[in-house]
């Protein structure tokens, strides 16, 4: 009989794919009626519940436990009792050095947008041309990306030491006039970042643009290009409008990079550096803060702050710009 | 990241439509002097690194941009012959490769699972996945921390390790449900009808079929975790378990005199990870725009 049981019918079919968040439109899946029984839970349990675990255990509970830490001074020693309310809040707000931090998260949000986009669009309207090495060139484009933080910034720092090789060339070149400290002086060493982040991650934007250029059909150019349209018409008033959605995703995805920037500034500044270069950014101000400060309940609450702080942006994000691509998946309702 | 649908296997060839003739052409010169000139800056920290290791230390205080005068292989062959360097490779290649194993298993199970079971409380399942990439690992660092210290895996790879597979687990839940939805049914029908219990029908076909999104999950969680540097930095504190990150920054700081040493010990271990790069940089960049396209 276990082959009658086998065969379900369509309907419980479509009852079962109810109310999934997956949103793609795949053939209804076949589901056995068991699907309640005694079995069928023992299996969910069996395979669900290690990954459910791990991921509740090391993700979710930390991310809870955060929120309530927050509210304590707490030196890490013991359970915390020392209830203080909202007051790492209000210091945290007010401390002039995490506003300077939020001030250079604000700077490299901007300025990532606006030196990496417009490059790497260009970059990917070059490279979506037919090239002889075309898939060569890709490749060698996205290699700063796939290097480790450590071993970009270890190289940079070195090289942009006074007496590193960036000074060093400029006076071989006979341009010794503009030699720098690119690291310490405050106001250059936030550009000094930003073209080392732009170096590193714009790789990945051409690579995202490259995929969605090649997502436009071949017809649309050729036609305007019949019609007489230069080829900058054509990427102007035809390529780019079609690839709006993927700049939007990279942009998104960008500035919640930029939100979170931590590894390439705590490696080449450290803790101490970072805030008198002008680079310090909400996640240094955590870790130099929290942990090495040892004021674990204060550090919580900076967590809390960055988490919020990036969750509104994304939201209103999600609201204004990408509404029209992703209806709801930030929040989590697929619309299916 | 949040309109992943379909894991793309590989990039599709650049113009499929494009007529052969077209192909032969070689295109504007301006793309390729652009094209030159990007990979040039692209390549040129690069090759600093690695070329710097060459040369002395008198070499580079004198000319610090200069060509090796003799390229001297000594600095390489120091870190080579030292144990440090190969204990950090062992290190990261346990904690990369236990990782991934974690990620793909685990995930692999619970994507089986929330793909092709109906049962109540699968929507929400999913959902809490999901809200996993809500939350970066900068914001849980401190409790997770203090999570892994409760379990007494300080100074532990399985201290890394664990939460990496957790964090990882959203992406790869997100990846491989709609792979495994897609697997035909009359797939699963056949085998049911032929006997195979559902947990032999995951073994036996799930796990072959699923293989191409399972190896981009894998790699994307293999890097993630050959990079990681903010939660062993938490975690490790004692040099006999660093792993490659934490080991360059350590020696870049204890040899910060002998820069020709740091540079040798920096570009070998970038080996690694370029080796891996170029084995698998269509799945990479596959995965990465299969991710990204909506």
């Amino acid at each position: 009989m276990s082959v009658r049981e086998n065969t379900p019918t369509r309907l419980e079919v479509d009852l079962a794919n109810g109310g999934d968040a997956g949103t793609t439109p795949v053939a209804p899946t076949v589901r056995r009626r068991r699907s309640s029984s005694g079995g069928a839970r023992v299996e969910i349990a069996v395979l669900v519940g290690p990954a459910l675990i791990v991921f509740l255990g090391f993700v979710i509970f930390p991310v809870v436990m955060a929120a309530y830490y927050g509210f304590f001074s707490w030196q890490g020693y013991g359970p915390p009792t020392d209830f203080v309310g909202f007051r790492n809040y209000v210091t945290i707000l007010q401390d002039p050095t995490f506003q300077e931090a939020l001030t250079h998260n604000g700077i490299i949000v901007v300025l990532s947008l606006v030196l990496q986009g417009p490059v790497a669009i260009l970059l990917a309207l070059l490279l979506n041309r037919k090239l002889r090495g075309q898939s060569l060139i890709r490749v060698l484009i996205f290699v700063p990306y796939v290097i480790s933080e450590v071993v970009v910034g270890t190289g940079w720092s070195l090289m942009l030491q006074t007496n590193g090789a960036v000074n060093g060339m400029l006076e071989n070149l006979g341009l010794g006039a503009f030699t720098q400290d690119w690291l310490s002086h405050p106001d250059i060493a936030i550009w000094t970042l930003m073209v080392i982040i732009t170096w590193k991650y714009v790789g990945f934007a051409v690579i995202l643009f490259l995929a969605g250029l090649q997502g436009i059909p071949e017809e649309l150019p050729e036609a305007a290009a019949i019609d007489g349209a230069s080829f900058w018409q054509i990427q102007r008033h035809i390529t780019l409008p079609l690839l709006a959605p993927t700049l939007r995703i990279w942009a998104f995805l960008s500035i919640i990079g930029a939100l979170q920037l931590f590894d390439l500034v705590y490696i080449i500044w450290g803790q101490y550096i970072a805030s008198t270069a002008g680079t310090s950014t909400m996640a240094t101000y955590l870790v130099a803060n929290g942990r090495n400060a040892g004021n674990y309940g204060y550090g919580n609450a900076v967590a809390v702050v960055l988490f919020l702080i990036s969750l509104v942006v994304a939201l209103i994000y999600q609201r204004f710009v990408l509404r029209r691509d992703t209806e709801g998946a930030i929040t989590g309702k697929g619309k299916s | 990241m949040t309109v992943i649908t379909t894991p793309a296997v590989a990039l599709p060839p650049a113009n499929p439509s494009a007529p052969i003739k077209a192909n032969r052409r070689w295109g504007t010169p301006v793309a390729y002097v652009v094209a030159v000139i990007v990979i040039g800056l692209m390549l040129a920290p690069v090759l600093f690194i690695i070329i710097g290791g060459f040369r002395t230390n008198a070499q580079i205080t004198t000319d610090p941009s200069g060509w090796p005068s003799v390229w001297n292989i000594g600095n390489y062959l120091d870190v080579l012959t030292g144990g440090t360097f190969w204990r950090l490779v062992g290190n990261s290649l346990i904690a990369g490769l236990a990782t991934t194993l974690g990620v793909v298993l685990l995930g692999l199970m619970a994507s089986y699972v929330l793909a092709r079971y109906s049962f109540r409380g699968r929507g929400l399942l999913y959902a809490t996945f999901a809200a996993g990439l809500m939350f970066p690992m900068t914001v849980a660092i401190t409790p997770l921390y203090l999570v892994v210290k409760n379990l007494g895996l300080m100074n532990s790879l399985g201290g890394v390790i664990l939460p990496q597979i957790a964090f990882a687990l959203p992406t790869t839940i997100i990846i491989l449900v709609p792979f495994l939805r897609a697997i035909p049914d009359e797939i699963q029908e056949a085998a049911f009808i032929d006997g195979c219990s559902r947990l032999g029908f995951f073994w036996r076909m799930i796990v072959p079929l699923a293989m191409p999104g399972v190896i981009t999950v894998g790699i994307l969680a293999f890097i993630a975790s050959w990079n990681s540097y903010l939660l062993p930095l938490f975690i490790l504190n004692n040099d006999a378990v660093f792993t490659l990150p934490l080991g360059v920054q350590s020696f870049a700081s204890q040899y910060s005199v002998d820069t020709a040493k740091v540079l040798a010990f920096t570009s070998l271990s970038m080996i690694p990870a370029l080796v891996f790069f170029a084995l698998f940089e269509r799945r990479i960049v596959g995965g990465l725009t299969g991710a990204v396209k909506g």
